[in-house]
């Protein structure tokens, strides 16, 4: 199924894009995707867990399963203010 | 709209006041000259917006279930600001100032936690860093 990933601040300048579209299996969780990120970002790799995530624009605990069409952001530590 | 990418009018913060209300307490974040013992000259926010107005509805909620007195207004700056600009505006009014103070205090700090914003420091060198909050400070 099809999922979009949106990238944010220091991931945005370690992905090299805002934004991206990804197949990823019937069931997976959010852990499942963060771990095929780390396999290809460097910075991911650094990470000892996931990072706060959020789908649909709510943050989400770890083993959230995604469903198809999902908008799905990994958040970097948050500095507003 | 809490976050806006136009310069954040102040003065209209000024006049939230109700008749019943006798405090408004307004906290402004300005960018500041330096971080950590390094000069910055100008900060870049930038927001998850969506999720940052969701973000930010749900403080002001929470702040209207907990203090019922006040009324609480809040924006948040995007884009590149100069030192001096303000980057977040926070208005709370309320009949006694005690409640006012709280409310304006607790939405400045639920915000540095949960909504998706971030800013990217320049410094004079032409270099830039994204702030990490959690990072230990030197």
């Amino acid at each position: 199924m099809k999922i979009r990933v949106l990238h944010f601040a220091s991931f945005r300048d370690a992905v090299g894009r805002d934004e991206e579209s990804r197949e990823v299996i019937e069931g997976a969780r959010i852990d499942d995707l963060w771990a095929a990120l780390a396999r290809e970002v460097p910075l991911f790799a650094r990470f000892p867990a996931m990072p706060p995530a959020a789908v649909n624009r709510e943050y989400v605990p770890a083993g959230t399963r995604l469903s198809e069409g999902d908008e799905v952001a990994f958040l970097p530590p948050v500095a507003g203010g | 709209m809490f976050v806006t990418d136009s310069p954040i009018d102040l003065a209209s913060f000024l006049t939230d006041a109700r008749a019943g209300d006798g405090a408004l307490c307004l906290f402004v974040g300005v960018v500041r000259n330096e971080h950590q013992g390094r000069t910055t000259i100008s900060i870049e926010y930038q927001a998850y917006g969506p999720m940052a107005e969701s973000e930010l509805a749900k403080i002001a909620a929470g702040l209207a279930r907990e203090f019922p007195a006040v009324s609480v207004r809040m924006q948040h700056r995007v884009g590149r600001l100069a030192v001096g600009e303000a980057s977040v505006a926070i208005a709370a009014v309320s009949p006694h100032r005690a409640e006012a103070f709280a409310a304006c205090r607790a939405a400045i700090e639920r915000i540095k936690t949960t909504v998706p914003i971030w800013k990217k420091e320049f410094h004079p060198d032409g270099s830039s860093d994204w702030v990490d909050p959690t990072a230990d400070v030197i």
